[in-house]
Protein backbone atom coordinates (compact mmCIF):
# COMPACT_ATOMS: atom_id res chain seq x y z
CA UNK A 1 0.00 0.00 0.00
CA UNK A 2 1.29 3.90 -0.90
CA UNK A 3 0.51 6.35 1.17
CA UNK A 4 1.38 10.16 1.26
CA UNK A 5 0.48 12.66 3.74
CA UNK A 6 0.15 16.22 3.04
CA UNK A 7 1.65 18.29 5.61
CA UNK A 8 2.01 22.30 6.61
CA UNK A 9 5.21 24.69 7.90
CA UNK A 10 3.54 26.72 10.29
CA UNK A 11 5.39 29.25 13.01
CA UNK A 12 5.21 27.68 16.51
CA UNK A 13 3.40 30.55 17.57
CA UNK A 14 3.98 30.58 21.81
CA UNK A 15 2.17 33.47 24.30
CA UNK A 16 1.61 35.97 21.96
CA UNK A 17 1.28 36.47 18.53
CA UNK A 18 3.03 39.31 17.22
CA UNK A 19 2.25 40.46 13.50
CA UNK A 20 5.33 42.38 10.73
CA UNK A 21 4.89 45.94 10.61
CA UNK A 22 2.46 45.55 7.13
CA UNK A 23 0.38 43.34 8.92
CA UNK A 24 1.04 41.10 6.01
CA UNK A 25 2.20 38.03 8.24
CA UNK A 26 3.24 36.99 11.60
CA UNK A 27 6.66 38.23 12.78
CA UNK A 28 8.62 34.94 13.39
CA UNK A 29 11.91 36.46 13.52
CA UNK A 30 11.91 34.83 17.17
CA UNK A 31 10.01 31.89 16.20
CA UNK A 32 10.63 28.00 15.54
CA UNK A 33 8.36 26.39 13.03
CA UNK A 34 6.35 22.91 13.28
CA UNK A 35 3.98 20.61 10.90
CA UNK A 36 0.34 21.35 12.32
CA UNK A 37 -0.58 18.84 14.97
CA UNK A 38 -3.18 17.20 12.86
CA UNK A 39 -0.80 17.00 9.83
CA UNK A 40 1.97 15.22 12.71
CA UNK A 41 -0.81 12.75 12.92
CA UNK A 42 -1.14 11.89 9.35
CA UNK A 43 2.58 11.15 8.73
CA UNK A 44 2.43 8.91 11.96
CA UNK A 45 -0.86 7.23 10.53
CA UNK A 46 0.77 7.10 7.20
CA UNK A 47 3.68 5.31 8.65
CA UNK A 48 1.74 2.79 10.70
CA UNK A 49 -0.32 1.62 8.21
CA UNK A 50 2.52 0.94 6.17
CA UNK A 51 4.46 -1.01 8.57
CA UNK A 52 1.18 -3.24 9.13
CA UNK A 53 0.19 -3.69 5.08
CA UNK A 54 3.78 -3.31 3.90
CA UNK A 55 4.62 -0.58 0.94
CA UNK A 56 5.82 3.10 1.01
CA UNK A 57 4.97 6.26 2.42
CA UNK A 58 5.77 9.78 1.23
CA UNK A 59 5.30 13.31 2.90
CA UNK A 60 4.57 16.10 0.82
CA UNK A 61 4.44 19.52 1.01
CA UNK A 62 3.92 22.79 -0.86
CA UNK A 63 5.65 26.13 0.88
CA UNK A 64 8.74 27.93 1.02
CA UNK A 65 12.55 25.99 0.76
CA UNK A 66 12.54 26.21 4.37
CA UNK A 67 9.48 23.56 4.74
CA UNK A 68 12.25 21.17 3.79
CA UNK A 69 12.77 20.85 7.26
CA UNK A 70 9.39 19.82 7.99
CA UNK A 71 9.90 17.10 5.06
CA UNK A 72 12.96 15.68 7.09
CA UNK A 73 10.75 15.77 10.49
CA UNK A 74 8.65 13.19 8.49
CA UNK A 75 11.69 11.35 6.87
CA UNK A 76 13.16 11.03 10.59
CA UNK A 77 9.93 9.33 11.57
CA UNK A 78 10.76 7.04 8.96
CA UNK A 79 9.11 8.16 6.03
CA UNK A 80 10.31 6.37 2.84
CA UNK A 81 10.16 9.80 0.48
CA UNK A 82 9.41 13.18 0.34
CA UNK A 83 8.61 15.92 -2.44
CA UNK A 84 8.83 19.78 -1.61
CA UNK A 85 6.35 22.12 -3.97
CA UNK A 86 8.25 25.04 -3.71
CA UNK A 87 7.00 28.54 -3.65
CA UNK A 88 8.54 32.13 -2.80
CA UNK A 89 7.55 31.85 0.92
CA UNK A 90 4.32 33.77 -0.42
CA UNK A 91 0.88 32.13 1.33
CA UNK A 92 -0.99 30.08 -1.06
CA UNK A 93 -4.60 30.05 -1.02
CA UNK A 94 -6.63 26.30 -0.68
CA UNK A 95 -7.89 26.45 -4.10
CA UNK A 96 -4.40 27.16 -5.46
CA UNK A 97 -2.77 24.71 -3.04
CA UNK A 98 -5.06 21.96 -3.64
CA UNK A 99 -5.08 22.27 -7.19
CA UNK A 100 -0.93 22.21 -7.27
CA UNK A 101 -0.97 19.37 -4.58
CA UNK A 102 -3.85 17.01 -7.03
CA UNK A 103 -0.86 18.42 -10.10
CA UNK A 104 1.82 16.52 -8.60
CA UNK A 105 -0.35 13.77 -7.06
CA UNK A 106 -1.06 12.70 -10.73
CA UNK A 107 2.64 13.22 -11.28
CA UNK A 108 3.70 10.99 -8.34
CA UNK A 109 5.10 8.26 -8.03
CA UNK A 110 7.58 7.95 -10.56
CA UNK A 111 7.06 4.29 -11.05
CA UNK A 112 3.32 4.61 -11.48
CA UNK A 113 2.65 3.09 -8.12
CA UNK A 114 -0.58 4.67 -7.74
CA UNK A 115 -0.98 6.47 -3.84
CA UNK A 116 -3.82 4.09 -2.06
CA UNK A 117 -4.53 6.70 1.24
CA UNK A 118 -3.87 10.17 0.83
CA UNK A 119 -3.52 11.89 3.74
CA UNK A 120 -4.04 15.34 4.93
CA UNK A 121 -4.38 16.96 8.12
CA UNK A 122 -8.49 18.78 8.85
CA UNK A 123 -7.18 22.11 8.86
CA UNK A 124 -4.04 23.74 8.92
CA UNK A 125 -3.09 24.96 12.36
CA UNK A 126 -2.31 28.64 11.02
CA UNK A 127 -4.92 28.83 8.21
CA UNK A 128 -7.51 26.76 8.82
CA UNK A 129 -9.46 26.88 5.71
CA UNK A 130 -11.30 23.23 5.83
CA UNK A 131 -10.81 22.39 2.19
CA UNK A 132 -7.54 21.44 0.39
CA UNK A 133 -8.47 17.77 1.20
CA UNK A 134 -11.86 17.97 -0.27
CA UNK A 135 -10.98 20.11 -3.04
CA UNK A 136 -7.87 17.75 -3.76
CA UNK A 137 -10.06 14.65 -3.68
CA UNK A 138 -12.60 16.55 -6.23
CA UNK A 139 -10.03 17.38 -8.38
CA UNK A 140 -8.76 13.91 -8.96
CA UNK A 141 -12.18 12.05 -8.41
CA UNK A 142 -11.04 10.16 -5.44
CA UNK A 143 -13.85 9.43 -2.48
CA UNK A 144 -13.02 11.48 0.62
CA UNK A 145 -13.73 11.76 4.33
CA UNK A 146 -12.70 14.48 7.00
CA UNK A 147 -11.88 15.08 10.57
CA UNK A 148 -11.27 11.49 11.15
CA UNK A 149 -9.90 9.91 14.85
CA UNK A 150 -9.90 6.36 13.68
CA UNK A 151 -8.47 4.44 10.69
CA UNK A 152 -8.35 0.79 9.65
CA UNK A 153 -7.65 -0.50 6.31
CA UNK A 154 -8.67 -4.21 5.43
CA UNK A 155 -8.55 -5.47 2.19
CA UNK A 156 -8.89 -2.16 -0.06
CA UNK A 157 -11.41 -1.44 2.08
CA UNK A 158 -10.84 1.70 5.02
CA UNK A 159 -13.07 1.99 7.80
CA UNK A 160 -13.05 5.62 9.29
CA UNK A 161 -14.40 7.05 12.20
CA UNK A 162 -15.24 10.55 12.79
CA UNK A 163 -16.11 11.85 16.32
CA UNK A 164 -19.98 13.47 17.20
CA UNK A 165 -21.12 14.15 20.52
CA UNK A 166 -21.85 10.85 22.57
CA UNK A 167 -20.25 8.30 19.81
CA UNK A 168 -18.83 7.53 16.67
CA UNK A 169 -19.88 8.03 13.11
CA UNK A 170 -18.02 5.03 10.80
CA UNK A 171 -17.51 5.28 7.43
CA UNK A 172 -16.79 2.32 5.20
CA UNK A 173 -14.70 3.94 2.00
CA UNK A 174 -12.93 1.88 -0.94
CA UNK A 175 -9.12 2.73 -1.67
CA UNK A 176 -8.00 4.83 -3.21
CA UNK A 177 -9.62 7.18 -1.04
CA UNK A 178 -8.35 10.90 0.43
CA UNK A 179 -8.36 11.14 4.36
CA UNK A 180 -8.25 13.88 6.61
CA UNK A 181 -7.45 13.34 10.39
CA UNK A 182 -7.28 14.97 13.48
CA UNK A 183 -4.61 15.07 16.17
CA UNK A 184 -5.69 11.93 18.79
CA UNK A 185 -6.01 9.29 16.25
CA UNK A 186 -2.49 8.07 16.62
CA UNK A 187 0.50 9.29 19.00
CA UNK A 188 3.29 10.41 16.54
CA UNK A 189 6.55 9.12 17.48
CA UNK A 190 9.61 11.06 18.45
CA UNK A 191 12.32 10.21 15.60
CA UNK A 192 15.38 9.05 17.35
CA UNK A 193 18.95 10.86 16.77
CA UNK A 194 20.01 8.58 14.25
CA UNK A 195 17.32 8.56 12.22
CA UNK A 196 16.86 12.72 12.33
CA UNK A 197 21.19 12.78 11.63
CA UNK A 198 19.93 10.15 8.18
CA UNK A 199 17.43 12.49 7.34
CA UNK A 200 19.60 14.98 7.03
CA UNK A 201 21.07 13.46 3.75
CA UNK A 202 17.66 11.88 2.19
CA UNK A 203 17.16 13.02 -0.97
CA UNK A 204 14.30 15.57 -1.10
CA UNK A 205 12.33 15.81 -4.54
CA UNK A 206 11.37 19.07 -5.26
CA UNK A 207 8.79 20.29 -8.17
CA UNK A 208 7.83 23.74 -9.37
CA UNK A 209 3.92 23.61 -9.03
CA UNK A 210 1.61 26.93 -10.94
CA UNK A 211 0.29 28.89 -9.42
CA UNK A 212 -3.46 28.46 -11.53
CA UNK A 213 -6.03 31.33 -11.58
CA UNK A 214 -9.80 30.14 -10.54
CA UNK A 215 -12.68 31.94 -11.08
CA UNK A 216 -13.57 34.00 -8.06
CA UNK A 217 -11.01 35.10 -5.32
CA UNK A 218 -10.46 34.65 -1.77
CA UNK A 219 -7.60 36.88 -0.53
CA UNK A 220 -6.06 37.93 2.49
CA UNK A 221 -5.74 41.68 2.74
CA UNK A 222 -4.16 41.96 6.30
CA UNK A 223 -4.83 40.34 9.71
CA UNK A 224 -5.12 41.55 12.80
CA UNK A 225 -4.17 40.80 16.44
CA UNK A 226 -7.14 41.41 18.59
CA UNK A 227 -6.13 43.09 21.88
CA UNK A 228 -5.52 40.75 24.25
CA UNK A 229 -6.58 41.11 28.29
CA UNK A 230 -2.93 42.12 29.37
CA UNK A 231 -4.14 43.09 32.61
CA UNK A 232 -2.23 40.69 35.65
CA UNK A 233 -4.94 38.23 37.37
CA UNK A 234 -5.84 39.10 40.55
CA UNK A 235 -3.04 37.72 42.69
CA UNK A 236 -4.81 35.54 45.54
CA UNK A 237 -1.33 34.84 47.35
CA UNK A 238 1.88 32.66 47.50
CA UNK A 239 2.08 28.86 48.01
CA UNK A 240 -0.35 27.17 50.15
CA UNK A 241 -0.75 30.56 52.01
CA UNK A 242 -3.68 31.37 49.26
CA UNK A 243 -5.77 28.09 50.02
CA UNK A 244 -8.32 30.15 52.03
CA UNK A 245 -8.23 33.38 49.23
CA UNK A 246 -8.93 30.12 47.15
CA UNK A 247 -12.04 28.66 48.93
CA UNK A 248 -13.57 31.89 49.80
CA UNK A 249 -13.65 32.87 45.66
CA UNK A 250 -14.92 29.23 45.25
CA UNK A 251 -17.55 29.73 47.63
CA UNK A 252 -18.55 33.73 47.48
CA UNK A 253 -17.91 34.80 43.56
CA UNK A 254 -18.02 31.31 41.69
CA UNK A 255 -20.49 29.73 43.57
CA UNK A 256 -19.09 26.23 43.04
CA UNK A 257 -19.09 25.20 46.56
CA UNK B 1 -30.84 34.60 -3.34
CA UNK B 2 -28.60 34.30 0.47
CA UNK B 3 -28.85 29.93 0.95
CA UNK B 4 -28.03 28.30 5.16
CA UNK B 5 -27.96 24.89 5.41
CA UNK B 6 -29.17 24.35 8.25
CA UNK B 7 -28.42 21.31 10.30
CA UNK B 8 -31.26 19.90 12.49
CA UNK B 9 -31.89 16.97 15.27
CA UNK B 10 -35.05 15.47 13.69
CA UNK B 11 -36.39 18.51 12.94
CA UNK B 12 -34.80 21.04 16.03
CA UNK B 13 -32.11 23.26 14.06
CA UNK B 14 -28.77 23.25 16.02
CA UNK B 15 -27.72 26.08 17.61
CA UNK B 16 -24.68 26.83 15.87
CA UNK B 17 -27.05 26.96 12.79
CA UNK B 18 -29.59 29.34 14.28
CA UNK B 19 -26.31 31.32 14.89
CA UNK B 20 -25.00 31.12 11.42
CA UNK B 21 -28.34 32.58 10.27
CA UNK B 22 -27.68 35.96 12.02
CA UNK B 23 -24.69 36.08 9.76
CA UNK B 24 -27.01 35.13 6.76
CA UNK B 25 -29.57 37.49 7.90
CA UNK B 26 -27.56 40.35 7.99
CA UNK B 27 -26.27 39.84 4.56
CA UNK B 28 -29.81 38.80 2.76
CA UNK B 29 -31.10 42.68 4.40
CA UNK B 30 -27.76 44.12 3.41
CA UNK B 31 -28.42 42.97 -0.40
CA UNK B 32 -31.92 42.87 -0.27
CA UNK B 33 -31.98 39.34 -1.08
CA UNK B 34 -34.41 36.38 0.08
CA UNK B 35 -32.96 34.10 2.89
CA UNK B 36 -33.53 30.37 2.28
CA UNK B 37 -32.72 26.87 3.59
CA UNK B 38 -31.19 24.17 2.68
CA UNK B 39 -32.11 20.89 4.86
CA UNK B 40 -31.56 17.24 4.39
CA UNK B 41 -33.30 14.00 6.62
CA UNK B 42 -36.68 12.66 6.86
CA UNK B 43 -37.97 15.78 9.57
CA UNK B 44 -36.69 18.50 7.67
CA UNK B 45 -40.03 19.30 6.73
CA UNK B 46 -40.86 19.85 10.35
CA UNK B 47 -38.72 22.86 10.00
CA UNK B 48 -41.59 25.12 8.74
CA UNK B 49 -42.10 26.21 12.01
CA UNK B 50 -38.62 26.60 13.61
CA UNK B 51 -37.45 28.81 11.10
CA UNK B 52 -39.90 31.51 10.61
CA UNK B 53 -38.82 33.69 13.35
CA UNK B 54 -35.89 33.90 11.79
CA UNK B 55 -36.93 35.57 8.77
CA UNK B 56 -36.29 32.14 6.19
CA UNK B 57 -38.59 32.37 2.96
CA UNK B 58 -38.37 29.21 1.60
CA UNK B 59 -37.36 25.77 2.82
CA UNK B 60 -35.27 23.82 0.03
CA UNK B 61 -35.67 20.17 1.75
CA UNK B 62 -33.70 17.77 -0.30
CA UNK B 63 -34.52 13.88 -0.57
CA UNK B 64 -33.47 11.64 -2.62
CA UNK B 65 -34.21 7.52 -2.31
CA UNK B 66 -30.57 6.73 -2.43
CA UNK B 67 -29.93 9.58 0.51
CA UNK B 68 -30.75 7.92 3.65
CA UNK B 69 -28.28 8.84 6.16
CA UNK B 70 -25.37 11.93 5.89
CA UNK B 71 -22.93 11.74 2.70
CA UNK B 72 -20.47 13.98 2.37
CA UNK B 73 -20.32 14.01 -1.53
CA UNK B 74 -23.83 13.57 -1.72
CA UNK B 75 -25.09 16.63 0.49
CA UNK B 76 -22.42 18.31 -0.98
CA UNK B 77 -23.47 18.08 -4.57
CA UNK B 78 -26.69 18.43 -3.56
CA UNK B 79 -26.47 21.98 -2.27
CA UNK B 80 -24.03 22.35 -5.17
CA UNK B 81 -27.04 21.26 -7.67
CA UNK B 82 -29.58 23.49 -5.85
CA UNK B 83 -26.96 26.71 -5.92
CA UNK B 84 -26.89 26.32 -9.96
CA UNK B 85 -30.38 25.92 -9.71
CA UNK B 86 -31.85 28.47 -7.72
CA UNK B 87 -29.13 31.08 -8.93
CA UNK B 88 -28.22 31.62 -4.93
CA UNK B 89 -25.11 34.29 -4.77
CA UNK B 90 -24.37 32.63 -1.51
CA UNK B 91 -24.42 29.55 0.83
CA UNK B 92 -23.53 29.48 4.35
CA UNK B 93 -23.27 27.29 7.48
CA UNK B 94 -21.99 26.87 10.48
CA UNK B 95 -18.60 26.43 11.58
CA UNK B 96 -18.89 22.82 12.36
CA UNK B 97 -17.53 19.58 11.21
CA UNK B 98 -20.41 18.82 8.86
CA UNK B 99 -21.14 22.61 7.77
CA UNK B 100 -17.06 22.81 6.80
CA UNK B 101 -17.34 19.24 4.86
CA UNK B 102 -20.63 19.61 3.02
CA UNK B 103 -19.58 23.56 2.11
CA UNK B 104 -15.95 22.21 0.78
CA UNK B 105 -17.44 19.85 -1.23
CA UNK B 106 -20.22 22.09 -2.51
CA UNK B 107 -17.47 24.69 -3.12
CA UNK B 108 -14.84 21.99 -5.15
CA UNK B 109 -17.93 20.85 -7.35
CA UNK B 110 -19.24 24.68 -8.17
CA UNK B 111 -15.14 25.87 -8.04
CA UNK B 112 -16.11 28.75 -5.89
CA UNK B 113 -14.58 30.15 -3.48
CA UNK B 114 -14.94 29.87 0.55
CA UNK B 115 -13.82 31.97 3.30
CA UNK B 116 -14.22 29.72 6.76
CA UNK B 117 -14.97 30.25 10.47
CA UNK B 118 -16.08 34.05 9.81
CA UNK B 119 -16.78 36.62 12.40
CA UNK B 120 -18.26 39.41 10.21
CA UNK B 121 -19.19 39.53 6.75
CA UNK B 122 -20.19 42.58 4.72
CA UNK B 123 -20.64 43.42 1.65
CA UNK B 124 -23.21 43.01 -0.93
CA UNK B 125 -23.33 41.46 -4.79
CA UNK B 126 -20.40 39.62 -5.71
CA UNK B 127 -17.87 41.43 -3.41
CA UNK B 128 -17.74 40.77 0.46
CA UNK B 129 -15.44 42.07 2.87
CA UNK B 130 -15.03 39.15 5.15
CA UNK B 131 -13.42 39.06 8.92
CA UNK B 132 -12.31 35.13 9.75
CA UNK B 133 -10.69 33.98 12.72
CA UNK B 134 -7.15 31.82 12.56
CA UNK B 135 -5.39 30.44 15.12
CA UNK B 136 -8.55 29.53 16.61
CA UNK B 137 -9.86 33.43 16.96
CA UNK B 138 -6.13 34.64 18.49
CA UNK B 139 -5.62 35.96 15.17
CA UNK B 140 -8.24 37.41 12.72
CA UNK B 141 -7.89 37.89 8.99
CA UNK B 142 -9.04 40.21 7.01
CA UNK B 143 -9.96 39.13 3.54
CA UNK B 144 -11.94 40.06 0.22
CA UNK B 145 -14.33 36.57 -1.06
CA UNK B 146 -15.50 37.57 -4.58
CA UNK B 147 -17.59 35.22 -6.95
CA UNK B 148 -20.76 34.78 -8.86
CA UNK B 149 -21.32 32.00 -5.77
CA UNK B 150 -19.44 32.52 -2.35
CA UNK B 151 -19.53 30.41 0.39
CA UNK B 152 -19.05 30.79 4.04
CA UNK B 153 -18.97 29.79 7.40
CA UNK B 154 -19.92 31.62 10.78
CA UNK B 155 -17.24 30.52 13.66
CA UNK B 156 -19.31 28.67 15.90
CA UNK B 157 -20.36 30.94 19.01
CA UNK B 158 -19.82 34.20 17.78
CA UNK B 159 -22.93 35.16 16.30
CA UNK B 160 -25.87 35.60 18.60
CA UNK B 161 -28.84 34.09 18.10
CA UNK B 162 -31.17 36.62 17.23
CA UNK B 163 -35.00 36.73 15.92
CA UNK B 164 -35.87 38.43 12.29
CA UNK B 165 -38.16 41.59 12.44
CA UNK B 166 -40.77 39.43 11.46
CA UNK B 167 -41.76 36.12 11.38
CA UNK B 168 -41.68 34.67 7.84
CA UNK B 169 -43.87 31.72 6.66
CA UNK B 170 -41.68 29.86 4.43
CA UNK B 171 -42.74 27.71 1.90
CA UNK B 172 -41.35 23.82 1.61
CA UNK B 173 -39.44 22.86 -1.79
CA UNK B 174 -39.54 19.45 -2.23
CA UNK B 175 -35.60 18.99 -4.26
CA UNK B 176 -34.64 15.76 -5.63
CA UNK B 177 -30.55 15.88 -6.61
CA UNK B 178 -29.54 13.81 -9.69
CA UNK B 179 -27.16 11.66 -7.74
CA UNK B 180 -24.43 9.23 -9.41
CA UNK B 181 -23.19 6.15 -7.49
CA UNK B 182 -19.76 8.06 -7.16
CA UNK B 183 -21.89 10.95 -4.80
CA UNK B 184 -23.15 8.08 -2.95
CA UNK B 185 -19.61 6.55 -2.43
CA UNK B 186 -18.75 8.04 1.49
CA UNK B 187 -21.53 7.28 4.28
CA UNK B 188 -22.29 6.98 7.57
CA UNK B 189 -22.56 2.96 7.88
CA UNK B 190 -23.57 3.10 11.53
CA UNK B 191 -23.17 5.48 14.47
CA UNK B 192 -21.38 3.62 17.63
CA UNK B 193 -22.75 5.12 20.64
CA UNK B 194 -19.90 5.67 23.82
CA UNK B 195 -19.93 5.57 27.55
CA UNK B 196 -19.16 8.46 28.57
CA UNK B 197 -17.57 8.53 31.80
CA UNK B 198 -17.86 11.21 33.99
CA UNK B 199 -18.42 14.76 32.56
CA UNK B 200 -17.30 15.82 28.98
CA UNK B 201 -15.17 18.43 29.43
CA UNK B 202 -17.03 20.79 27.03
CA UNK B 203 -19.75 20.27 29.13
CA UNK B 204 -18.24 20.66 32.84
CA UNK B 205 -18.79 23.38 35.10
CA UNK B 206 -15.66 23.18 36.61
CA UNK B 207 -12.40 22.30 34.98
CA UNK B 208 -8.96 21.78 36.83
CA UNK B 209 -6.25 21.36 34.30
CA UNK B 210 -3.08 19.82 34.49
CA UNK B 211 0.47 21.16 31.97
CA UNK B 212 3.82 20.32 31.78
CA UNK B 213 4.28 21.27 35.36
CA UNK B 214 2.22 18.44 37.20
CA UNK B 215 5.85 16.45 36.24
CA UNK B 216 4.01 13.33 35.63
CA UNK B 217 1.31 10.73 35.42
CA UNK B 218 0.75 10.02 38.90
CA UNK B 219 0.41 13.69 40.28
CA UNK B 220 -2.60 13.87 38.23
CA UNK B 221 -4.64 12.02 41.14
CA UNK B 222 -4.37 15.07 43.07
CA UNK B 223 -6.11 16.96 39.90
CA UNK B 224 -8.75 14.26 39.92
CA UNK B 225 -9.39 14.46 43.39
CA UNK B 226 -10.19 18.30 43.09
CA UNK B 227 -11.96 18.18 39.96
CA UNK B 228 -14.48 15.48 41.94
CA UNK B 229 -15.20 17.25 45.16
CA UNK B 230 -16.24 20.18 42.77
CA UNK B 231 -18.41 18.08 40.33
CA UNK B 232 -15.73 18.80 37.52
CA UNK B 233 -13.93 17.23 35.35
CA UNK B 234 -10.06 16.75 34.58
CA UNK B 235 -8.46 18.23 31.70
CA UNK B 236 -4.49 19.04 30.23
CA UNK B 237 -2.69 21.19 27.88
CA UNK B 238 -0.59 19.45 24.77
CA UNK B 239 2.68 19.07 26.70
CA UNK B 240 0.96 16.42 29.16
CA UNK B 241 -0.09 14.67 26.09
CA UNK B 242 2.57 14.73 24.11
CA UNK B 243 4.42 13.40 27.56
CA UNK B 244 2.20 10.50 27.48
CA UNK B 245 0.52 11.77 30.83
CA UNK B 246 -2.76 11.89 29.41
CA UNK B 247 -5.08 10.75 26.57
CA UNK B 248 -5.78 13.18 24.01
CA UNK B 249 -9.36 13.49 24.39
CA UNK B 250 -8.52 15.56 27.78
CA UNK B 251 -6.31 18.35 25.63
CA UNK B 252 -8.03 21.94 25.85
CA UNK B 253 -7.02 24.35 23.12
CA UNK B 254 -6.76 24.39 19.19
CA UNK B 255 -6.34 20.74 18.38
CA UNK B 256 -8.60 19.56 21.55
CA UNK B 257 -11.37 20.51 23.11
CA UNK B 258 -13.25 23.56 23.87
CA UNK B 259 -14.35 24.10 27.17
CA UNK B 260 -16.48 27.05 28.73
CA UNK B 261 -16.82 25.89 32.64
CA UNK B 262 -17.61 28.82 35.46
CA UNK B 263 -14.18 28.00 36.66
CA UNK B 264 -10.97 26.62 34.73
CA UNK B 265 -8.26 25.77 37.27
CA UNK B 266 -4.82 25.90 35.42
CA UNK B 267 -2.29 23.96 36.93
CA UNK B 268 1.11 23.69 36.07
CA UNK B 269 0.47 25.57 32.54
CA UNK B 270 1.96 28.33 30.87
CA UNK B 271 -0.72 29.96 28.87
CA UNK B 272 0.48 29.43 25.19
CA UNK B 273 -2.07 30.84 22.63
CA UNK B 274 -2.73 27.43 21.31
CA UNK B 275 -4.08 26.23 25.23
CA UNK B 276 -5.68 29.48 25.76
CA UNK B 277 -8.18 29.48 22.85
CA UNK B 278 -9.72 26.19 24.05
CA UNK B 279 -10.85 28.49 27.47
CA UNK B 280 -11.97 31.43 25.45
CA UNK B 281 -15.84 30.29 26.62
CA UNK B 282 -14.40 29.63 30.67
CA UNK B 283 -16.23 32.42 32.85
CA UNK B 284 -13.15 33.24 35.10
CA UNK B 285 -9.84 31.21 34.75
CA UNK B 286 -7.73 31.01 38.28
CA UNK B 287 -4.09 29.80 37.27
CA UNK B 288 -1.58 28.15 39.68
CA UNK B 289 1.86 28.42 38.75
CA UNK B 290 5.07 28.86 40.19
CA UNK B 291 6.40 31.39 37.73
CA UNK B 292 4.35 34.68 38.36
CA UNK B 293 5.97 35.60 34.88
CA UNK B 294 3.86 33.03 32.83
CA UNK B 295 1.97 34.20 30.45
CA UNK B 296 -0.95 33.01 32.05
CA UNK B 297 -0.80 35.18 35.06
CA UNK B 298 -1.84 37.79 32.56
CA UNK B 299 -4.28 35.77 31.04
CA UNK B 300 -6.29 34.53 33.66
CA UNK B 301 -8.56 36.48 35.97
CA UNK B 302 -6.93 34.77 39.12
CA UNK B 303 -3.60 33.66 40.25
CA UNK B 304 -1.81 31.75 43.19
CA UNK B 305 2.19 31.95 42.75
CA UNK B 306 2.92 28.79 44.10
CA UNK B 307 3.75 24.97 43.31
CA UNK B 308 1.18 23.10 42.41
CA UNK B 309 1.80 19.45 44.42
CA UNK B 310 1.52 21.59 47.43
CA UNK B 311 -1.31 24.12 46.57
CA UNK B 312 -3.89 21.34 45.07
CA UNK B 313 -3.87 18.99 48.16
CA UNK B 314 -4.00 21.71 50.45
CA UNK B 315 -6.79 23.25 48.61
CA UNK B 316 -8.65 19.63 48.51
CA UNK B 317 -8.23 19.51 52.05
CA UNK B 318 -9.27 23.15 52.60
CA UNK B 319 -12.87 22.06 50.91
CA UNK B 320 -13.57 18.97 52.19
CA UNK B 321 -14.15 20.84 55.57
CA UNK B 322 -16.71 23.34 54.58
CA UNK B 323 -18.14 21.03 52.80
C1 LIG C 1 -0.17 24.39 15.83
C2 LIG C 1 -0.13 24.13 17.29
C3 LIG C 1 -1.29 23.68 17.95
C4 LIG C 1 -1.27 23.47 19.31
N1 LIG C 1 -2.42 23.07 19.93
C5 LIG C 1 -2.44 22.99 21.28
C6 LIG C 1 -3.64 22.64 22.00
O1 LIG C 1 -4.68 22.33 21.42
N2 LIG C 1 -3.60 22.62 23.35
C7 LIG C 1 -2.46 22.91 24.07
O2 LIG C 1 -2.50 22.88 25.30
N3 LIG C 1 -1.33 23.22 23.42
C8 LIG C 1 -1.29 23.25 22.06
N4 LIG C 1 -0.11 23.53 21.43
C9 LIG C 1 1.13 23.61 22.24
C10 LIG C 1 1.33 24.93 22.91
O3 LIG C 1 1.97 25.82 22.03
C11 LIG C 1 2.23 24.77 24.16
O4 LIG C 1 3.44 24.16 23.79
C12 LIG C 1 1.60 23.94 25.27
O5 LIG C 1 0.28 24.38 25.52
C13 LIG C 1 2.43 24.07 26.52
O6 LIG C 1 1.93 23.26 27.53
P1 LIG C 1 2.21 23.61 29.06
O7 LIG C 1 1.71 24.96 29.36
O8 LIG C 1 1.67 22.48 29.87
O9 LIG C 1 3.79 23.49 29.16
P2 LIG C 1 4.88 24.62 29.37
O10 LIG C 1 4.77 25.69 28.38
O11 LIG C 1 6.17 23.90 29.49
O12 LIG C 1 4.51 25.26 30.77
C14 LIG C 1 4.62 24.61 31.99
C15 LIG C 1 4.23 25.61 33.07
O13 LIG C 1 4.19 24.95 34.31
C16 LIG C 1 4.75 25.80 35.32
N5 LIG C 1 5.21 24.91 36.39
C17 LIG C 1 6.27 24.06 36.38
N6 LIG C 1 6.34 23.37 37.54
C18 LIG C 1 5.29 23.80 38.29
C19 LIG C 1 4.81 23.46 39.59
N7 LIG C 1 5.44 22.52 40.35
N8 LIG C 1 3.73 24.08 40.06
C20 LIG C 1 3.09 25.05 39.32
N9 LIG C 1 3.50 25.39 38.09
C21 LIG C 1 4.58 24.78 37.58
C22 LIG C 1 5.84 26.55 34.61
O14 LIG C 1 6.12 27.77 35.26
C23 LIG C 1 5.21 26.77 33.23
O15 LIG C 1 4.49 28.00 33.19
C24 LIG C 1 -0.09 23.71 20.05
C25 LIG C 1 1.05 24.14 19.39
C26 LIG C 1 1.05 24.35 18.03
C27 LIG C 1 2.28 24.83 17.34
Amino acid sequence: MNVLACIKRVPNTGAKIVLTDDNQRIDTSNLGFTMSPHEECAVEEAIQQVETHGGSTHVLTLGPEEATEQLRTGLAMRADEATLLETDGEEWGPRETASAIATAIRDLPEDDAEFDLLLFGNESADMANYQVGVRVATELDLPCVTGIKSLEVEDGVATAKREIGGGEEVYEIDLPAVVSVKEGINEPRYASMRAKMQARRQEVGRLEPDRTEAPGTFEKTRLEAPEADDSDAMVLGEGTDAVPEIVELLESEIEVL
Amino acid sequence: MILGFVEHESGVPEETSLEMLTMARELATDEEAVLCAVVFGDEGAALKDELGPYGIEEIHHVTHDRLEGYAPEGWGESVAQLVSDLGASTVAAAGTDRGHEVLAHAGATLDAPMATNCVDVTGAGESYEVRRDRWGGSLVEHARLEGETKLVTAAEHEYPIEEAASTTEPTVNEFTPSLEDAHLRVRVERVETADEEGIPLGEARVVVGGGRGVGGPEDYDKLEELADLLGGTVGASRAAINEGWRPHDDQIGLTGAQISPDIYIACGISGAVQHMVGCKGADKILAINTDSEAAIVQKADYAVIGDLHEVVPELTDAIREVT
